[in-house]
């Protein structure tokens, strides 16, 4: 039986019906890591010894899920995909897995994602890279790819993921599938390994609104461990759900305009003429949308932004990585050739070279010019998406530039625009905002997606305004076809 | 050629006084057993954050607020960046960039050798501490207890003209720790450690022109007052030596340390190697806002400090400036002799047991006051005692060494040493007209003018064992001479 692509309400209800167990779910879930592992490699870790629980009125319980392997999670291995990180044990779990296992979760699995969340591809973990269930011969995106590959594979309903730039809601779009991030400090990044703590984000990738709401109704809440978390006791995403919502929506022009890409190549024209087609459905089921200008200095500015603040704080947050108290040890003599050693040998070469932006931003004389400058301009922009927030409900977006990516496509020439569509979702990690992508359609057999950010605190609003979406589009529950 | 020296301090100091550490929820204690006193936190484990504790915040803004500090209308805190074994996360967290220290330009007034001096503090600010590490001969040794205990760290100008008024400052900075609660200040726990700035230039040239300065040299790591007061003197003579021998302007700006087995200071590092700290806001603790309200219930926190407790005891109990100085040096002998003198103790009395008595007996010991089983009620009783004629002041001496010694309290010694004074009229009138009886010949000697007097009460003490009141005595003796 074939219970894995089942939303959560559906197997909830099958596991209270006593059609299924628990310890079936588990087994199927199992089966199929193993399965998505041989022809995907999306895990790090696949929890063989996982038990069933007993079922009760929480809609999470009983149901297995995956965890991103940069949860710190009691007992089972949490490497980050880092080498550095390739024998670490943690004796403590993070908050929001420890709320998933107090609904009665299952966790079968550690999936693999960009080197500490660094990486947009899913190539750079420890174990290897990550192909797409839908085309073996594209990227997930990254950094939650394992997250993404399991849940279009149907290993389970959901995934956890994390978010500093794009990673939960980028891979979401590359593999059909929905991904959420709810806005900043709504679910604790106590025990979540840190890429650039004032952009990162818990969530979660799903293949519904619907299942994303349940997740994160569940990884939710205020944390003593976490003082940018905050009480959303009175947000409940999944009991508001509407998926009769109306509002005003707004599109940014600089960003979806195929006047503005003059190299525009066959998908992205096509990715556009789709967004735009959505757009005129979502018109249709009565949302008010409008085209709104933006500054495209401004929105030029959004990659140098992003790099030159996570990569400042990342710098920071992975001094702790020595060898000396956790992850292999050098048997150098001194503690400086200790530690040189260690990260020399375990770093990839791509979180070398952020180290080396990331220190140089921040060296006295450059600290003005570049750290404070990203900063004046992540105000800037998040300024002006608040804006558009007074007199909108939502941004209505689409992910990319285009379908996902081959391994071994040509190096495409990023022209500065080009860049602004494929960064664009940054935005919503600047101002914290609550942002979620839904699968929009398909280029080529391969699918394509949207996204909607709203304001802080809004995330009902912005879930349903997507509920709404996707109950008039036929993506919701999808599964990867293919995968060869 | 005579020289003027500048001095400036940076005095830390552990805060003992909150229940746990500044952003962990270890407990702040000293630990015999190495890495007991550890959460998560503070070893550094991938995911773990900071949580502020707000006693400490509170501790530091008292200190700040008892320095004439300027107050600061947020509290944030910044990153130092640096690796070193001490220090697991690869930064500490602090406040250096102004206006985010707890406090900021004050004007403190203190006492050198009677004499009132004014000192510029540039900041005081709230971090945490580093772990202790030892080193043996092919290893070392690393204990997290002190890694995450509050440390406030002051700052002043360079305007301290002697090694004597440096440590004049320091004693009344620890002497205000303690009086308010924040810390034990105890330098033999490694509580207080200082870095020391000293300089000299021409005693005749304008000291307000910076042009006129010398060069600094910065002493690290100065654990003891008396450490202070030989770095500052053996600094002054080296560099006097420099300008003597006319090699000064050879010196650069540089960074020593202070070796306590070779009395001298050694060279660390030069100005041009100083290190990048790489500071920046700590993302993961919100800016706060101080309210007027929590400020000012801060305020009214803040006790009778040292100086203020001397100035009482001079001018309304009449203390001497000698006694009244010993007295409040130490806030535990201070508060032993406000409840004593509260109790209801004759002030000056009290203070003379304290300083004649009690503070020889903890000196001789190497005990502090609150070792010893006396107590002020203990202590009061002894004077009332005397007071009221029960022993005689000899006697009370001798009474509180066996408190000292035998940990017994007063009243019941004075019984099982057989103390307790005859102040009975009867009983001792009883006794005299019987000695005077057996010498009616030493009546008529003493009624010619010789001195028999002495022999009666001799008489009398010898009948009692010395237990008869000698004034009452007297007086009984000289009514029944008259009788006769």
């Amino acid at each position: 039986m074939n219970y894995m692509s089942k939303s959560i309400v559906e197997l909830h209800k099958l596991l209270k019906d006593g059609v299924v167990t628990s310890e079936d779910l588990i087994k199927e879930s199992l089966e199929k890591s193993h399965f998505v592992q041989d022809e995907y490699n999306a895990f790090v870790t696949i929890l063989d010894d996982a038990k069933g629980v007993p079922v009760t009125d929480d809609l999470l319980s009983g149901i297995p899920y995956g965890v991103k392997d940069n949860y710190s999670t009691k007992g089972v291995l949490s490497t980050g995909s880092s080498n550095t990180l390739r024998d670490y044990v943690p004796f403590f779990s993070a908050t929001a897995i420890l709320n998933l296992e107090s609904h009665g979760a299952v966790m079968v699995n550690k999936t693999v994602m960009d080197e500490f969340g660094m990486g947009g591809t899913g190539t750079t973990g420890h174990t290897g890279i990550v192909l797409n269930p839908w085309d073996k011969k594209r990227m997930c995106a990254g950094s939650s790819a394992g997250s993404a590959a399991a849940v279009a594979a149907g290993v389970y309903p959901y995934a956890t993921g994390s978010d500093t730039g794009d990673s939960i809601r980028k891979p979401a779009a590359y593999c059909g599938i929905v991904g959420y991030k709810p806005t900043y400090g709504m679910i604790s990044r106590y025990g979540l390994f840190p890429y650039a703590s004032s952009l990162d984000h818990c969530g979660v990738l799903t293949r519904s609104v619907e299942d994303a709401a349940i997740v994160v109704d569940a990884m939710k809440g205020i944390d003593k461990n976490d003082m940018t978390s905050w009480d959303s006791s009175n947000i409940k995403l999944y009991e508001s759900l509407d998926t009769h919502a109306k509002g005003k929506l707004c599109y940014v022009k600089e960003i979806c305009d195929i006047n503005n890409y003059p190299h525009a190549d066959e998908e992205l024209r096509l990715h556009l003429e789709n967004f735009m087609k959505v757009i005129d459905k979502c018109r249709a089921i009565g949302f008010e949308i409008e085209e709104v200008s933006v500054n495209q200095t401004l929105l030029n500015a959004i990659p140098a932004v992003y790099s030159v603040i996570s990569y400042a704080e990342a710098t920071s947050n992975m001094s702790n990585l020595t060898g000396i108290i956790f992850g292999p040890r050098s048997n150098k003599e001194t503690y400086i050739e200790m530690m040189k050693d260690y990260r020399t040998k375990n770093f990839s070469p791509l979180i070398k070279r952020r180290f080396v932006i990331g220190s140089y931003v921040l060296q006295a004389q450059n600290k003005d010019r570049y750290f404070h400058n990203a900063q004046r301009v992540r105000r800037l922009l998040v300024d002006k998406w608040k804006e558009l927030y007074k007199k909108y409900d939502a941004v209505i977006l689409p992910v990319g530039t285009g379908p996902a990516k081959l391994f071994d496509g040509k190096q495409e020439m990023l022209d500065e625009v080009n860049a602004v569509l494929e960064e664009h979702l940054q935005i919503g990690n600047f101002g914290g905002f609550p942002s979620i992508t839904i699968p929009s359609g398909f280029i080529n057999g391969l699918p394509v997606g949207l996204n909607v950010t709203g304001n802080c605190y809004e995330d009902s609003k912005v879930l349903n305004i997507a509920a709404t979406i996707e109950a008039n589009l036929e993506y919701k529950n999808q599964l990867a076809k293919g995968g060869k | 050629m005579d020289y003027k020296v500048m001095i400036g301090l940076e005095m830390h100091c552990e805060i003992s006084e909150t229940n746990t550490k500044v952003f962990s929820s270890a407990e702040n204690s000293y630990k015999d057993i190495p890495n007991s006193n550890i959460r998560p936190v503070d070893m550094a484990f991938p995911g773990t954050l900071p949580v502020v504790n707000k006693e400490a915040v509170k501790m530091a803004l008292k200190a700040s607020m008892i320095l004439g500090c300027q107050l600061p209308t947020h509290i944030y805190f910044e990153r130092k960046n640096y690796y070193y074994p001490d220090l697991p996360k690869g930064y500490q967290i602090t406040q250096e960039t102004k206006p985010a220290p707890v406090g900021s330009y004050g004007l403190f007034k203190y006492e050198c050798k009677g004499e009132e001096k004014t000192v510029r503090i540039n900041n005081i600010h709230l971090e945490e501490d580093a772990a202790s590490s030892d080193h043996y001969g092919s290893f070392s040794t690393i204990n997290y207890n002190r890694a995450g205990v509050p440390l406030l760290e002051l700052v002043t100008e360079p305007d301290f003209r002697s090694a004597d008024e440096a440590v004049a400052f320091l004693e009344t900075m620890r002497s205000i720790y303690q009086y308010a609660d924040i810390s034990e200040a105890d330098s033999r726990k490694g509580q207080i450690r200082c870095d020391v700035n000293v300089s000299i230039m021409e005693s005749d040239k304008d000291e307000t022109d910076p042009k006129n300065w010398g060069t600094k040299v910065e002493i690290k790591n100065v654990n003891s007052f008396g450490g202070v007061r030989e770095a500052i003197n053996y600094e002054i003579d080296r560099q006097i030596e420099l300008k003597e021998s006319g090699k000064y302007d050879e010196m650069e700006q540089q960074t020593r340390r202070w070796d306590e087995d070779s009395m001298s200071t050694i060279f660390m590092r030069s100005k041009v190697d100083a290190i990048d700290y790489k500071y920046f806001v700590e993302p993961n603790i919100p800016k706060f806002k101080l309210s007027p309200e929590w400020l000012e219930s801060i305020r009214a926190e803040i006790p009778e400090l040292a100086s203020e407790r001397k100035a009482k005891y001079i001018s309304q109990y009449g203390l001497s400036d000698y006694d009244a100085t010993i007295i409040v040096k130490e806030k535990d002998i201070s508060n032993f002799y406000e409840e004593t003198v509260k109790l209801g103790a004759d002030v000056k009395k009290a203070a003379n047991w304290l300083t004649s008595v009690i503070l020889g007996y903890l000196n001789k010991n190497e005990i502090e006051i609150k070792d010893i089983y006396l107590t002020p009620k203990m202590l009061f009783e002894i004077m009332d005692l005397v007071e009221s004629g029960k022993i005689s002041s000899k006697q009370s001496k001798e009474v509180l060494m066996h408190v000292l010694d035998d940990k017994k309290e007063p009243a019941l010694l004075v019984k099982e040493l057989g103390m307790e004074q005859i102040s009975d009229d009867s009983t001792i009138r009883e006794i005299v007209v019987k000695v005077l009886d057996e010498h009616p010949d030493l009546i008529e000697d003493h009624r010619k003018g010789k001195n028999t007097f002495d022999f009666f009460v001799g008489q009398v003490m010898k009948a009692t064992r010395g237990k008869a009141n000698p004034s009452l005595t007297a007086e009984i003796i000289r009514e029944e001479i008259d009788k006769r």
